[in-house]
């Protein structure tokens, strides 16, 4: 029988909130960046130009066709050298970090953009029509009359998509990064306690999650009724 | 003021529109009507390049409409329309719904386009509703102020896309009073609608269109009196009976 200790994890949680930051650094960043160019997508996809709305479609349909983690793969081989030929940094900086940003911005780009298309067609036509109507460019009617409505419909798959975000930055792990999960295997590997990490790192991340899903749930219903 | 001249559209290989020409001088009223999927919607639309249209043209104020050189923002800007489900912006309160255009269109500061927007409030008796939002309002008051927004843009001319017909009977009235009180102003005013009641007393013509094709373009009192299509004649049948 298997006899658990955890006396290993008081002493890591400096290292372990340390890794937390990172988890959470690299959510926030491509969850901003994921939405700005997911909805430069949705929007080209929309696009009467033909190569526009091609490019977008084309973009969107790779990288939801392939694993993520061989996303974050190729970053971590491509961007390093590319960050340093391009800013100059000597070779060997530590620019995982960056590459990992980039890696998950760029690919959930592709799924926000899905979800912001959805929600821009599901603002009736009359709006543009009577945005138009009134002088306004298409610039114009999107940015103050449609866009604003798509997003506040959108905004709990918007959040319930970067709790999905959250949850995979723990694949950040193929490339040593220290984030949350990569912290809690380190100190597991170190203390010959990996059971007990990983047991309490997935309790941390359901705690988090569960209760981020429960406050959009709660959100969700408000905008319903108001 | 509004000049359409032998204007056809199709959808693939569905005539919309065939051979449409009329006018509607400065200051004039003309009400179009017609059986629902006769074009009127469309032809309206059209006007203000809404609807694209593949031959003929429209001038309003001497502008083509479908030259692809004309601004259409900077035309539209000063044809003010009205739509058959209000279209007021959801998101933005009443007072904000009247300025919004004003300044990012016309470029007025939030001052003056409020003084406006108010002042236009007043006048569709909706000025204590400024600071709510379009959901907490009736059809009725909705479509009130749609036409207070349309003005606030000092249109030259103002079209009508059945603006009666998204509301509840009772509601009517409040919409079409305003109207009349704008045709009486002298605002040059195109309206596609089925309140014959209302074209009887503001229209100066009435325009009848069936299957895309206008089929009498008449002064009000010569359609009501003697429609001389048998069409026309069969429709007026049926809406003044109720």
């Amino acid at each position: 029988m298997y006899e658990f200790d955890w006396t290993s994890i008081p002493g890591a949680l400096p290292f372990l909130w340390q890794g937390m930051l990172v988890s959470l650094k690299i959510t926030a960043v491509a969850v901003v960046f994921g939405i700005a160019w997911g909805t430069v997508l949705a929007m080209m996809r929309l696009s009467s130009l033909r190569p526009l709305a091609w490019f977008a479609a084309g973009y969107v349909n790779l990288f939801r066709a392939v694993p993520l983690v061989m996303v974050l793969l190729w970053f971590f081989l491509i961007v390093p050298q590319l960050l340093e030929r391009l800013l100059g940094l000597p070779p060997g900086a530590d620019v995982r970090l960056a590459s990992a940003m980039t890696g998950f911005a760029l690919f959930e780009a592709a799924y926000y953009s899905e979800i912001i298309r959805a929600g821009i067609q599901s603002v009736s036509k009359g709006q543009m029509a009577a945005a138009s109507a009134l002088g306004m460019t298409y610039g114009q009617a999107m940015r103050l009359v449609v866009l604003p409505q798509a997003f506040r419909n959108m905004v709990p798959l918007l959040l319930t998509q970067g709790i999905i975000l959250f949850q995979d930055t723990s694949l950040v792990y193929v490339s040593a990064l220290a984030d949350f999960f990569g912290a809690a295997y380190k100190v597991g590997d170190r203390d010959g306690r990996l059971v007990e990490l990983l047991l309490f790192a997935g309790a941390v991340y359901f705690v988090i999650c569960f209760a981020a899903s429960q406050l959009v749930r709660r959100y969700q219903k408000k905008l319903k009724t108001a | 003021m509004i000049t359409i001249d032998n204007v056809s559209k199709h959808y693939g290989a569905f005539q919309v529109l065939t051979d449409c020409s009329t006018k509607v001088s400065k200051g004039e009223v003309v009400v179009v009507c017609g059986p629902s999927g006769s074009g009127k919607s469309t032809l309206i639309k059209c006007v203000n390049g809404l609807e694209p249209f593949q031959s003929g043209e429209i001038l309003v104020n001497g502008i083509s409409v479908g030259d692809p050189k004309t601004n259409l923002s900077r035309l539209r800007a000063h044809v003010g329309m009205v739509f058959q489900n209000f279209e007021l912006f959801p998101h933005l309160t009443i007072i904000d719904n009247l300025t919004i255009a004003q300044i990012r269109v016309l470029g007025r500061g939030r001052d003056e386009a409020t003084q406006k927007g108010l002042q236009l409030l007043e006048r569709v008796g909706l000025k204590a509703h400024a600071a709510k939002h379009p959901g907490q309002l009736s059809g009725g008051q909705q479509q009130r102020v749609a036409i207070a927004r349309a003005l606030a843009m000092d249109p030259i001319c103002m079209l009508f896309d059945e603006p009666t017909s998204a509301l509840d009977p009772e509601m009517v009235n409040e919409v079409l009073d305003v109207m009349t009180e704008l045709a009486q102003e002298g605002m040059t005013m195109m309206c596609v609608t089925h309140e014959m009641g209302f074209a009887r007393r503001v229209a100066n013509r009435v325009i009848f269109m069936d299957q895309g094709r206008i089929v009498e373009d008449d002064a009000k009192e010569a359609f009501f009196a003697n429609p001389r299509s048998e069409r026309a004649r069969q429709f007026l049948a049926k809406i003044l009976h109720h």
